[in-house]
């Protein structure tokens, strides 16, 4: 009778175990899943849209993350099928380092220009 | 049938009119003679394009399917007020529209700017006419409204019924007013420049262009908002979308223009500014049309186009800014005698501070949206390029432009003397710190970057309503709008912060709890509507107060073409909007329900229209004082 | 001599936007996906259409020079459109086919090839479109062609046609 009880009690612990688990890789699903381009919908994510392919796709990441993988290994899996436009973070590597630093470039140097504007004036 | 070739003759009348007034303002120019029939032939230009536009209206309304247009983008049972908004709602119309605000502002501009020097009227009406006379061509050879079918086909091919909507209806003219009248500003910077009239006066009388557009830009981008808000069922607002960048890019433009007329007409400084950001504005409206219409661009509003117009755009483009770049730097001339002495703590300065932000944020626009397109043709690899981006390179320095922004304001032309007596906007500051940091402390999120964003918010919004206060009675349109502008930051932030959604399966009977709150899907209700066949869900929404509301989010599966669309029930209070959508889970009675609670949402549309009534007051005063 | 320089970059800077705007214009598509450049195939699980048994990819793709997987399903108009195409291609012995039923009744899969012909050596099944994903695909019916190496030389995008078995029979060969 006893063994039955602790048994029971196993189970119920385990479930609690598993929704919490299931709740955090909900949450880490949603995250990722805003952060994916629906490649066939126009300008859609993958949480937005309720197509085949997003839904398909977000059973998958679920399955990968169950399987252990992380955020980061669950982008480059998928890069490596679809391609780097299926994330819509925007990687910094050799191919866009000039899309990120050409706008605070041009900041620093509009300032430098300015500031020599103002104080170098001839009156 | 008549309508459409009366709008076809009407507009090659309207091209020969319009190189007819080019070539007679050229001979006026050269021999400082003006030739009087201009006025009145630039008025006959306006007729001929209203006569042309009224005329593919009309072509809409009785559901003449043998004009082209008409086919491709109506159908007999299409309620009538979309049937005539459906006029601009595709490639041909909405260019018909353009060259409809381009002549009409040229007119409007024609009898209002007498006081000034013909010189320099007759050489904005040349540039105008080349303008003009680029999208006469356009329309003509490459998107002509008034093609003719012949069988006659019975029946249109119907319109998205998504773009089937009041907000979307009036959308488009509200934006191309903006757009288009940006196109004067160009012209009429370019005149000066010639004539070298960039001077106070020329500030005052230019102010009122760029007010107009200015304003019916903000109002543009908002109605856009709040339609993609309401329509599109996902509850977002604003998603840097390549097409909503190209809207959002002139407006800050005419933006930092604005302040820049204020130095000029108080101090007859920063004029090379000036002429480069007008001749920005209008390349920036233009380099958009060319973006969205040419194909090269994925998005959920491109008009579905070829790449031939994209050329004829592109060429166009190019040449307006050759030639702009030519006049700019054969005539600006800075004579060494101009120069006034600036001080750092001085309204200038705070404005050119504003100018530099301002032209950070657009450039960080417009790398992102065309970046994307130069590394596909040059390495031939996609990249995605979306609000991850945007949020990363903007909130950093958006903090120090709320700062900024905060304080420039209050200092005086010139010189401010009174630096140590500026206490209280210190105070302030702490004071916003402190409640940010409360904020946080409540939601319990620590968020360092988030906290302090939001207390620069929190601080130009104390210090605009503090400026409501003060005794200075004049400038309450500028109070209005920087008011506008940080309530607009503060509810952005807010609301973003303190969102919350669920998505869930629910089936008919289920009910599920989410903060609080029981929500229960009660039925399902099935009806056969005008164009569409409608599928209500009955939700009831029980708080812990115990008030019920009842959402009703609807299913439309329209049948010319098939599209289902999903339309979100939302309930809109001041402190919060609550938002339900359902979707249909494919084979399943299941249905996907999609709640969303999102605090202080009228507020954004709310501060952009006090941005946009501070501009109008701003206009108002300029017009009375005239 | 500053504005100079000035102009002289401004110039290059102009053109330069201007040939990349130009060139976009050519490529210019609403949506074409990432060219696969012989893409190495993930391992993967699937089960068997017929005999419900769960069946790995390394198991189903040995034994063969080349492999032909096809993504299709019974409520998919074109899918039965390209069958033709697919039985003449599986006269070719060189090539295994291989079919992915798609998010499909598995009973009207069956009814559906023993009426019109079954030209797939082996039939696996995708209920819920992950082994899809899994293999790098957009949508139905869609085709890949594999070689021996496992790598995926070329991808359709909806159904086969004439033109495509001349394709296929010009590599395979």
């Amino acid at each position: 009778m006893k063994l039955l009880k602790i048994f029971f009690v196993l189970i119920v612990i385990l479930n609690f175990f598993s929704i919490a688990f299931a709740e955090k890789n909900d949450q880490l699903t949603n995250k990722i899943s805003k952060n994916l381009r629906c490649l066939i919908c126009q300008g859609q994510s993958i949480y937005d849209s309720q197509s085949d392919f997003a839904v398909s796709m977000k059973v998958l990441i679920n399955k990968k993350i169950e399987q252990g993988l992380n955020e980061k290994e669950i982008y480059e899996f998928l890069k490596d099928k679809y391609g780097e436009w299926i994330v819509y973070d925007t990687a910094f590597n050799k191919n866009t380092f000039i899309l990120w630093g050409l706008p605070v470039l041009l900041f620093f140097l509009g300032g430098a220009i300015i500031f020599k504007k103002l104080v170098f004036r001839k009156v | 049938m008549l309508a459409n070739h009366i709008g076809y003759y009407s507009l090659v009348m309207g091209l020969a009119t319009s190189i007819l007034i080019f070539l007679l303002s050229l001979k006026s120019y050269k021999f400082k003679i003006i030739d009087k029939r201009i006025f009145s032939i630039s008025f006959l230009q306006l007729f001929f394009v209203l006569i042309s536009f009224t005329s593919l209206v009309i072509c809409f309304v009785i559901s003449d399917f043998s004009n082209e247009t008409v086919f491709n983008n109506s159908h007999t049972n299409k309620p009538i007020f979309y049937k005539i908004s459906g006029t601009w709602g595709n490639h041909e119309g909405s260019l018909l529209l353009w060259l409809l605000v381009l002549t009409l502002f040229l007119f409007l501009f024609l009898i209002t700017s007498k006081k000034e020097s013909k010189r320099y009227r007759i050489l904005t009406l040349i540039f105008q006419q080349v303008i003009i006379i680029g999208f006469f061509l356009f329309v003509l050879v490459t998107s002509n409204p008034f093609n003719y079918l012949f069988p006659e086909p019975i029946e249109g091919l119907g319109l998205n019924p998504i773009l089937q909507d009041p907000a979307l209806a009036i959308h488009p003219p509200i934006l191309y007013v903006g757009y288009v009248g940006s196109s004067l500003i160009f012209s009429a910077t370019l005149a000066a420049v010639i004539e070298n009239y960039i001077s106070k006066d020329w500030a005052k009388n230019i102010k009122i262009w760029v007010l107009v557009s200015w304003i019916f830009l903000t109002i543009g981008i908002m109605v856009g908002s709040i339609w993609a808000y309401y329509e599109l069922g996902w509850g977002g607002f604003w998603f840097w979308d390549p097409v909503e960048n190209v809207s959002l890019m002139p407006w800050l433009c005419l933006t930092a223009l604005l302040h820049c007329l204020l130095v000029l007409e108080k101090r007859e400084l920063l004029k090379s500014w000036t002429i480069i950001l007008s001749i920005a504005t209008f390349t920036l409206s233009m380099c958009g049309t060319f973006l969205v219409r040419s194909g090269i661009l994925n998005s959920v509003h491109t008009f579905a186009n070829d790449p031939s117009r994209g050329i004829f755009i592109l060429c166009f483009l190019f040449f307006l800014i050759i030639i702009s770049l030519i006049i700019f730097f054969l005539f600006n001339k800075e004579k060494q005698k101009d120069y006034k002495k600036i001080y750092f703590f001085s309204k200038e300065v705070s404005i050119l501070v504003n100018n530099w932000f301002l032209m950070y944020f657009l450039s960080v626009v417009l790398i992102g949206t065309l970046y994307p397109i130069f590394l596909e043709v040059l390495i031939d690899h996609k990249i995605s390029v979306g609000p991850p981006f945007y949020n990363k390179l903007i909130i950093p320095f958006l903090i120090f432009f709320l700062i900024f922004m905060s304080l420039g304001p209050n200092l005086k032309w010139i010189r401010e003397t009174n630096i140590k007596h500026k206490f209280q906007l210190i105070i302030f500051f702490f004071i916003s710190l402190l409640i940010s940091f409360l904020i946080y402390k409540k939601i319990g999120q620590t968020n360092l970057i988030n906290t302090v964003l939001v207390s620069a918010s929190l601080y130009l919004f104390i210090v605009t309503i503090r400026d409501f206060f003060s005794k200075e009675l004049y400038n309450f349109s500028k109070k209005i709008s920087h008011f506008g502008f940080s309530l607009l930051i503060l509810s952005i932030l807010l609301n973003g912060i303190l969102s919350s959604e669920v998505i869930m399966n629910l089936k008919v009977g289920e009910k599920f709890t989410f903060k609080n709150e029981k929500i229960f899907f009660k039925s399902l209700e099935n009806n056969k509507k005008e164009n569409y066949q409608s599928i209500v869900g009955y939700f009831t929404v029980e708080d812990n107060k115990k008030n019920i509301s009842q959402f009703k989010p609807e299913l439309r599966i329209y049948d010319q073409p098939l599209v289902i669309t999903s339309e979100a029930d939302i309930k809109t209070t001041l402190f919060k909007d609550k938002f339900l959508v359902m979707n249909t889970i494919k084979g399943n009675e299941y249905f996907n329900v999609r709640y969303q609670i999102k605090p202080f949402m009228i507020w954004i549309w709310i501060s952009t229209l006090l941005l946009a009534i501070g501009g109008c007051l701003n206009l108002y005063n300029r017009l009375y004082e005239k | 001599m500053k504005n100079k320089i000035l102009i002289i970059l401004l110039v290059f800077f102009l053109s330069f936007c201007f040939f990349v705007l130009f060139k976009s214009l050519e490529s210019s598509g609403i949506y074409v996906p990432e060219k696969t450049e012989n893409r190495e195939l993930t391992e993967f699980v699937s089960k068997d259409l017929f005999s419900k048994k769960k069946i790995t990819s390394s198991e189903i793709f040995q034994g063969s020079d080349y492999y032909i997987l096809n993504i299709w399903a019974t409520w998919c108009a074109p899918c039965r459109k390209e069958h033709p195409q697919l039985m003449e291609l599986s006269k070719n012995s060189s090539i295994k086919l291989i079919g992915l039923n798609y998010r499909d009744d598995s009973k009207k899969a069956k009814k559906f090839l023993n009426k019109l012909g079954n030209p797939f050596s082996v039939n696996i099944t995708d209920q819920n479109g992950t082994i899809s994903i899994e293999l790098g695909g957009y949508g139905i019916p869609e085709t890949f062609l594999i070689n021996k190496d496992k790598k995926i030389i070329k991808t359709f995008i909806g159904n086969l046609n004439n033109e495509s078995v001349r394709q296929i029979n010009l590599i395979v060969k």
